[in-house]
């Protein structure tokens, strides 16, 4: 197997286009473990590791930041927590401190597990994906388009990942993931959301039921016109309990050795429910939430 | 001159203070915590083999042929072997020799070896194993043991049947009449999933060729001798030509009783004639080792109005999986404490251990008596329940004490009254209420993954009672041996303490230090290393080697110490006034002469169990520890938290607070990760989970913290009075967690592992 190790992004990218089959490689929390059980035997790995500004993050003139693939978890919960909120709290709930240390959203991403922390909050606050080629350049790629399969993504074989571009939180977010024991877990299931009171619209992301993270539009559409921004009264518990139930509805789990499909209709329909109540709670309390 | 690889135990120099009774810190403990220690994967010899073991996709099929030739020719490899090879006895096993070294002519389970590779790199030999050409018919695998145990239609897994043993014990007046004067009579079935032993280090051991055709093997294991005792013959070897060096034991809790890679590496080392060393990954560690034997309990108990058992009926079934491992021995534990330590005037109790083509079980951490204490502690609180007393009230009207015969008619002695243990756990303070306010994720079920603010969390309160047995029982002469040298190093007065135990993480290599301390009146202890150029020390399990090489350590000391004495009149012409005394003068005394003194040591014997009614004074010792569990639920997404688990035990002797602490809260965590996650998840005889990343073993949010109030009631039969302590934690905790999330829910819940599924929606 060979082992590539560019020192800037243009040779990152010379070297992917020469070698498609190459895995990118940063934190290396998934892939090395991909490699030690022997799952993949992929053709050359590509250690992004020298690439220095995949691990910066930048405020962007649209008003986004544009956050590196390679800032790991315990970056993004410690300099970004305050503006990414959910994606933050996503972050905690992954692995040990150690893999926190380590692993990157550019890995969640270029995994495209159905599992991956990251994803929920990433499609709830409309984030896109900065991909780029030798050939063909950059491109964006909105997270609600990007998981196209069970560890599927649309990357091309030539192209990397950058960068994620997303707006600071302008309301509260919330990520709440169900596991069988009370840390370093792979979700059963989850659920992210977010709320954007300047288009008085919700974000949503599903993950872990489905083939993909998903959105559920159907309980956001609802939702959003239930909400009374202008006037914030309190959240009708019928309408909370009415958006979990269609939250479950845009999911489409599986029974495996994680839990069964019904459960994980049920607990999306209650951790749905609660978001919401938390997250508009914090909304009327004025707030956007911080990373707990 | 045989070559020593590097990675090796070395000697262990302990603290220059502590004797029996004080905390002190292990003498590999730093070793451990920085990396330095050397595993049994870490063993090294320049110019090994790596040896690959090529397994059964299929947990029941015919092997129709294998075609090693592909194999043979890819370059790098040194041997491809199948059970052709195997140089003398083709079988092994603890108890019973069905366990075939390679599998011949047919599999029965997944994961059963079948071929052996040898190269120069393991990777090459990874390769070369999927080039072994293995033609299968798959058959349709056995996997329901109640079936395989009864149905006289169902298949057998071997020619001889598919009970393993079936033992009952038949206690007091008759249970049919006793039904008829019973008040209240509840029953119910209950199951245990598979627990694993979940050790960290991977099997691994290295095997060196010696000069005479010999072997020298370097394993982790938890009895070197009887893992001699079954590799010789298999090998066509004479004991004496099986030198076995312990190698640093990452973690055992039973699933390193049963051999590994043992024979397969001594093969291809005598094959080729180079070192191989064999190193499982995490999953193939899942397949090749036993698991805890997974259970159907079907209990029925009565009792009068006022609160008084009158009968308990149980028959349990234990799947022991493809070969018999240690499931005679399981079935024994389960039968003989299947109702546990209560006074109920008639009993009948039968266990079942079933061969099955599922994944084989042995020894875990509680062994049989685990299973029957969560079906036993359930229907004593069901039954409580039924009558509409307090559970704790009602364990304490029925409890046996000392003087009180258990199930087989063996006398509880020299043990603390569980009445007694009982009042002192249920007047323990009780951890704060939950702080409604409290924005602590991680003191909330679901922990930072952030699932409730408080929304569906209820709190509940569960007691749990365990007895174990300690050290072998049903007439085993489970003896140990030690061997203590006393010298002049240097000036001063040093011991050497050999055994041939295994420390497996248990403390035993702190606690001989401190035993030969504390007899021998000298500062410098050294611990060597452990191998078969002493005599056996029986297994590390049990709980037993505090007791057995504990003794056998305490008694070879006193016979240096005799010696030193004797020495010390010798020479100054009379008697040394103390202990001190005589070490002080040791110098002068001992000079250049050595003191090098062997004992065994014998625990009092015991008997076999009546294979119709199974009387017997069967055990050596028996422990008994309580549990009270307070959790929180989240009713809603069947999310748990443990608030705390506090306990009361007996432990006769304390050795070593720090070390026995340790041991209670392991223990507990072990058995809150059955409670609540552990389960090898098989369907049609294939494992689902093989991994970490579903196999899920409690951290350090899962797992509260614990009071402990820890009895001293001297046991006058063991040495210093202790009482073995590492497993019967493991036992209580499981239904005293299990107690409180039906307390908290209002649920049955007659399986373990609780899963979210089983409780969700129940608010």
């Amino acid at each position: 197997m060979e082992f590539l190790r560019p020192t800037s992004w243009g040779e990152a990218l010379a070297a992917k286009a020469d070698a498609p089959g190459a895995v990118p490689i940063a934190g290396g929390t998934d892939v090395m473990v991909e490699l030690n059980f022997d799952k993949h035997r992929p053709e050359a790995l590509l250690d992004l590791n020298r690439v220095g500004e995949l691990a910066t993050w930048s405020e962007e003139e649209d008003g986004r930041l544009r956050v590196g693939a390679a800032v790991p978890y315990a970056r993004i919960i410690g300099e970004l927590g305050g503006r990414l909120p959910g994606l933050a709290m996503a972050a905690r709930t992954v692995g040990s401190p150690q893999i926190r240390n380590r692993g990157t959203v550019g890995g969640n991403l270029g995994a495209a597990s159905p599992a991956g922390d990251s994803h929920p909050p990433l499609l709830a606050a409309d984030a896109e994906i900065e991909v780029e080629s030798a050939a063909r350049g950059t491109r964006m790629i909105p997270a609600g388009e990007f998981y196209t399969g069970v560890k599927r993504s649309a990357l091309a074989p030539d192209e990397l990942i950058r960068a994620f571009h997303v707006r600071p939180a302008e309301g509260p977010q919330q990520f709440s993931k169900i596991g069988t024991r009370n840390a370093m877990v792979i979700a059963v299931c989850s659920f992210g959301l977010a709320l954007h009171p300047s288009d008085q619209r919700i974000g949503t992301g599903i993950g872990s039921a489905a083939p993909t993270p998903r959105r559920a539009f159907e309980a956001e559409e609802y939702a959003a016109g239930e909400l009374d921004w202008a006037g914030r009264s309190p959240l009708d518990e019928r309408v909370a309990r009415r958006f979990g139930e269609l939250a479950a509805r845009a999911a489409a789990p599986i029974d495996d050795v994680r839990g069964t499909a019904e459960y994980r209709l049920h607990a999306l329909s209650v951790m749905a429910r609660r978001t919401l109540t938390w997250a508009w709670k914090d909304y009327l309390n004025g707030g956007a939430t911080a990373c707990a | 001159m045989t070559m020593t690889p590097a990675k090796v135990p070395r000697e262990l120099d302990s603290p220059l203070d502590g004797g029996v009774g004080e905390s002190r810190r292990r003498p590999d403990g730093t070793l451990k915590v920085t990396g330095e220690f050397a595993y049994s994967s870490d063993l090294w010899l320049e110019g090994m083999l790596w040896g690959v073991t090529l397994r059964s996709p299929h947990p029941r099929a015919r092997i129709r042929s294998i075609d090693v030739s592909e194999a043979l020719a890819h370059p790098g490899v040194e041997a491809v072997l199948t059970h052709e090879d195997v140089p003398g006895f083709k079988f092994y096993g603890l108890e019973h020799k069905d366990q075939p070294v390679l599998a011949i002519d047919q599999v029965r389970y997944q994961g059963e070896p079948v071929a052996l590779v040898a190269a120069d790199h393991p990777e090459v030999a990874r390769r070369a194993a999927a080039k072994i050409k293995v033609d299968y018919e798959v058959l349709t695998p056995i996997t329901d043991a109640r079936r395989a145990a009864f149905d006289p239609d169902c298949e057998k897994v071997h020619e001889d049947g598919n009970v393993v043993r079936h033992q009952p014990v038949i206690f007091g007046g008759d249970v049919a009449e006793a039904r008829a004067g019973a008040d209240v009579i509840v029953s119910e079935t209950f199951e245990v999933g598979i627990q694993d032993q979940a050790f960290l280090g991977p099997e691994s051991g290295l095997a060196v060729p010696g000069e005479d055709g010999g072997v020298d093997l370097y394993v982790a294991t938890q009895w070197m001798h009887s893992d001699l005792w079954q590799i010789a013959p298999c090998l066509g070897l004479p004991e004496e030509k099986v030198r076995m060096t312990m190698a640093g034991v990452g973690g055992a809790f039973g699933g390193r009783e049963d051999l590994s890679m043992q024979i397969h590496a001594a093969m291809l080392a005598m094959r080729t004639g180079k070192p191989v060393k064999i190193v499982y990954n995490r999953e193939e560690s899942f397949f090749g080792h036993v698991h805890r034997h997974p259970a159907r309990m079907r209990y029925e108990y009565g009792a009068t109005r006022d609160g008084k058992l009158v009968f308990a009926e149980a028959e349990i079934i234990l799947d022991g999986g493809a070969y018999a491992s240690s499931t005679p021995n399981v079935v024994g534990n389960a039968a003989s404490l299947g109702v546990g330590p209560y006074k109920i005037p008639s009993i009948r109790v039968d266990a079942y251990g079933v061969y099955t083509n599922n994944p084989p079980c042995g020894a875990m951490r509680g062994f049989g008596a685990v299973q029957a204490c969560f079906a036993y502690e359930s229907m004593m609180d069901r039954m409580a329940a039924a009558l509409g007393l307090d559970p704790v009230t009602f364990r304490q009207i029925n409890a046996a004490h000392p003087g009180d015969a258990l199930a087989t008619g063996q006398v509880l002695e020299h043990m603390a009254p569980l009445a007694e243990m009982l009042g002192r756990l249920k007047a323990m303070p009780m951890p704060p209420e939950r702080d409604a306010a409290g924005h602590d994720l991680r003191e909330l079920p679901g922990g930072v993954s952030n699932t409730t603010h408080g929304e569906g969390v209820r709190r509940g309160v569960g007691y749990g009672v365990g007895i174990k047995n300690i050290c072998f029982s049903e007439g085993f002469d489970d003896y140990s041996t030690a061997r203590v040298r006393l010298s002049i190093i240097g000036g001063e007065p040093t011991v050497l303490v050999h055994t041939s135990a295994a420390e497996v993480g248990q403390g035993l290599v702190t606690l001989k230090a401190q035993i030969a301390r504390s007899e021998l009146g000298v500062r410098r202890v050294t611990i060597a290393p452990a191998d078969n150029q002493v005599g056996s020390a029986g297994s590390s399990s049990a709980s037993r080697q505090s007791y057995m090489t504990g003794g056998a350590v305490k008694v070879a000391c006193e016979a240096v110490r005799e010696r030193m004495f004797k020495l010390f009149e010798e020479r100054l012409g009379r008697p040394p006034a103390s202990l001190a005394e005589a070490v002080e003068h040791l110098p002068e005394v001992l000079g250049d002469e050595v003191i090098d003194e062997t004992r065994e040591f014998h625990h009092h014997r015991t008997e076999r169990m009546d294979p119709v009614t199974g009387q017997a004074n069967s055990h050596t010792q028996l422990a008994i520890c309580v549990h009270r569990a307070v959790v929180d639920v989240d009713v809603e997404l069947g999310l748990v938290k443990v608030v705390e688990l506090a306990a009361v035990q007996d432990v006769g002797k304390i050795m070593n607070p720090l070390s026995l602490e340790g041991q209670i809260h392991g223990g507990t965590a072990q058995g809150l990760g059955l409670a609540l996650m552990e389960e090898i998840v098989v369907a049609d005889g294939k494992v689902r989970n093989p991994s970490f990343t579903d196999y899920l073993i409690p951290t350090i949010l899962d797992m509260p913290p614990m009071r402990l109030d820890i009895l001293e009631y001297a046991d006058p039969r063991a040495p210093y009075g202790l009482r073995g302590a590492g497993e019967p934690p493991t036992l209580s905790s499981t239904p005293a967690i299990v107690a409180a999330i039906r307390d908290a829910s209002g649920l049955a819940l007659t399986r373990v592992p609780v899963r979210p599924e089983h409780i969700a929606g129940s608010s």
